[in-house]
């Protein structure tokens, strides 16, 4: 008789709990409590939860709605901007549907543009990012719109958020985003305690699990119990396949990428994308005024609208060794002008550490499957 | 040892028998099923060669029916099997241009064949075999005739590189009355600058070989010479280079 292991049994109660976010935030709702919904790593948490509101990330993945949102917009843009528009246009996501406010940013050209059609669904503040993280001038721009926000919401919740209840919420992401980096971290040994299928998994879990206060400790102890499992000799990834690193645009619509790449017999080590461990590099500084340290942390996201995108770049490098990965692997969706140049600088950087790099532009259909599984195989062959 | 190495492209299936050097190679056509594509070549090769199945000690598949071909050993890239076919077939060849039937690929090899980079089209069939069959078919040429144009003639640009439009680009140069030898002759021409950019992206090591269907396209060769300002090489057997890199292959597993 097979033994179930015991990280299955964990991963088998994320999985069923992986839908729970609706209805929490359909409840929370039904309670009173503001719901906005955002989309970007750039939209400040400790600031909306400290306005009493719970922000929820907005369907953006998914295939379905995308024809629908071609009657307003061009096929020619990429899909995850087709998608966004597309679910809240058909009123197929949830988040969408119950929240009360979108907090965007000026990401790219085809988000800025699209989200002024969007906001006539939905009331919609647009945070205007600086085109640079460097210099004075960038940064007292994004401070405020770090303060615009902040009236923003307290006009439209009618609250008032004081930096005690800030600092709060900032110590709360902390710890957060921590427990989230020690998942991610599972993957620095060798082999990893689990596959990248499963860690992202839990990250969706986590992402779409509004009560922090239970998630926090819940997500620490999933992690040392993963952990004990892996120390008593619970095996789930060969010691021989290949540690990719996945790099490039949000791959939530994109997942057959990580697919492609663990069908074949490799092992996703690392996600430096949006919603992965990229973002939890830095911590926001507990020692300064929450707006100012808020200021900083947002400013350094390592977003390919920034020029230079010299965080990206830096922390990809050191993401490269620490991880000791074997190859990089970079995600483009179709149209994403800005991570499509950057490939260039990734490539040559990758090249520069003496590991292969390859590119794969792709959207949310499932038309090149067959092409990836190609594309993928010949580069982990190449290893 | 005696291995079989079968490549299911998308329009035609190669097989090569193998004990060291080429004994015999078999082409059909794919058709819907490539399973059973796989399966007939296969079976003609070990008729052909009076042989049963328990002679052959390995089989690798490669090309897109790798996978849906259950007779094999081990199911390999078409990536990895091109260059060490065209490796086996040239030992200099350093930078390998395959055009098949719905796809093209560059690949860069080291001195043992080995895949130092690569890079494919995207999923259009654009500057592939297909778009000169569609080309062909429009312009009522056989393919040998259309690839044998004279490279020298008359030539009208086309711009369209997606299959459906340059058709009707096509068809508005042949009713302002262009003739129909420059129009192959700007459409070979528009396969050749789409190969050479693509060339150009990963870096030409030389020597430059030039692999596939396509590759029997003599106009094209000389274009695409033309292009690069250098050498490029094709071979008789050039189609069997995936199927011959995967008999390869099976020889050492």
């Amino acid at each position: 008789m097979k033994r179930v292991s015991r990280i299955d049994e964990l991963l088998a109660d994320v999985e069923a709990h992986l839908k729970d976010g609706v209805l929490q935030v359909k409840e929370a709702s039904e309670k009173g409590r503001p719901i906005v919904g955002t989309y970007c790593t750039f939209a400040p948490w400790e600031l909306i939860t400290a306005a009493g509101a719970i922000p929820a990330t907005l369907c953006a993945r998914g295939e379905d709605p995308i024809t629908a949102a071609e009657e307003h917009l061009p096929r020619n843009l990429c899909p995850l901007i087709k998608s966004s528009y597309g679910y809240a246009l058909t009123d197929k996501c949830p988040y969408f549907h119950f929240c009360d406010m979108v907090i965007a940013e000026s990401t790219c050209d085809g988000k800025k543009k699209m989200y002024e059609l969007m906001s006539r669904m939905k009331p919609l503040h647009l945070m205007m990012l600086p085109q640079t993280a460097e210099g004075d001038g960038s940064r007292s721009a994004w401070r405020a719109e770090l303060d615009r926000l902040k009236d923003g919401l307290e006009r439209a919740f009618d609250v008032s958020i004081d930096d005690g209840a800030i600092s709060e919420r900032i110590s709360l992401r902390n710890r957060e985003r921590l427990a989230l980096k020690s998942l991610w971290e599972l993957s620095m040994m060798d082999p990893p305690a689990i596959t990248g299928k499963e860690q992202y998994l839990i990250s969706e879990y986590c992402e779409f699990h509004f009560h922090k206060e239970e998630l926090v400790p819940w997500l620490e102890n999933l992690v040392s119990q993963i952990r004990e499992a892996y120390d008593l000799g619970e095996r789930r990834v060969g010691k021989d396949a290949p540690r990719i690193l996945i790099t490039g645009c949000p791959l939530g619509g994109a997942q057959k990428v990580i697919h492609a790449i663990e069908d074949a017999g490799a092992v996703v080590v690392c996600y430096e994308n949006c919603g992965g461990v990229k973002e939890l590099g830095f911590l926001v500084d507990e020692d300064r005024p929450p707006m100012e340290a808020l200021t900083d942390k947002y400013l350094n996201v390592g977003c390919s609208v920034m020029t230079p995108n010299t965080s990206r770049m830096d922390n990809l490098k050191n993401l490269i060794e620490s991880y000791n990965v074997d190859g990089v692997v970079e995600v483009v969706l179709q149209a994403c002008h800005t991570y499509a140049v950057e490939t260039y600088e990734v490539r040559e950087l990758v090249r520069s550490t003496g590991r292969p790099y390859m590119s794969v532009e792709t959207d949310y259909s499932k038309s090149d499957i067959g092409q990836l599984a190609t594309r993928i195989g010949a580069f982990l062959e190449m290893l | 040892m005696l291995t079989i190495g079968v490549d299911i492209g998308s329009v035609g299936t190669k097989a090569v028998l193998f004990d060291g050097d080429i004994v015999d190679r078999h082409l059909e056509p794919t058709g819907w099923n490539p399973s059973e594509a796989g399966h007939r070549a296969m079976e003609s090769l070990l008729k052909r060669n009076s042989l049963s199945p328990g002679r052959i000690d390995c089989v690798v598949s490669t090309g897109y029916g790798r996978k849906s071909f259950a007779e094999v050993d081990k199911a390999v890239t078409e990536i990895t099997c091109h260059a060490r076919g065209a490796h086996f077939m040239d030992p200099e060849v350093r930078t390998v241009l395959d055009i098949g039937g719905q796809d093209s690929k560059v690949i860069v090899l080291d001195d043992h064949g080995r895949v130092l980079d690569f890079m494919m089209n995207d999923k259009c069939a654009a500057g592939t075999g297909r778009f000169l069959q569609v080309m062909a078919t429009l312009l009522e040429y056989s393919i040998e005739e259309f690839g044998a144009v004279d490279p020298d003639g008359e030539m009208q640009k086309i711009s369209s590189m997606c299959t459906v439009f340059a058709e009707s680009e096509v068809v508005s140069h042949l009713a302002k009355g262009v003739s129909k030898n420059a129009v192959a002759l700007g459409l070979l021409e528009s396969v050749a600058v789409r190969a050479s950019s693509m060339l150009g992206r990963l870096g030409i090591k030389p020597v430059v070989g030039f692999t596939g269907g396509v590759s029997r396209c003599p106009s094209l060769v000389s274009l695409l010479e033309g292009q690069l300002n250098c050498d490029v090489r094709t071979y008789g057997d050039s189609h069997y280079a995936g199927a011959l890199g995967s008999a390869l292959i099976a020889s050492e597993l």
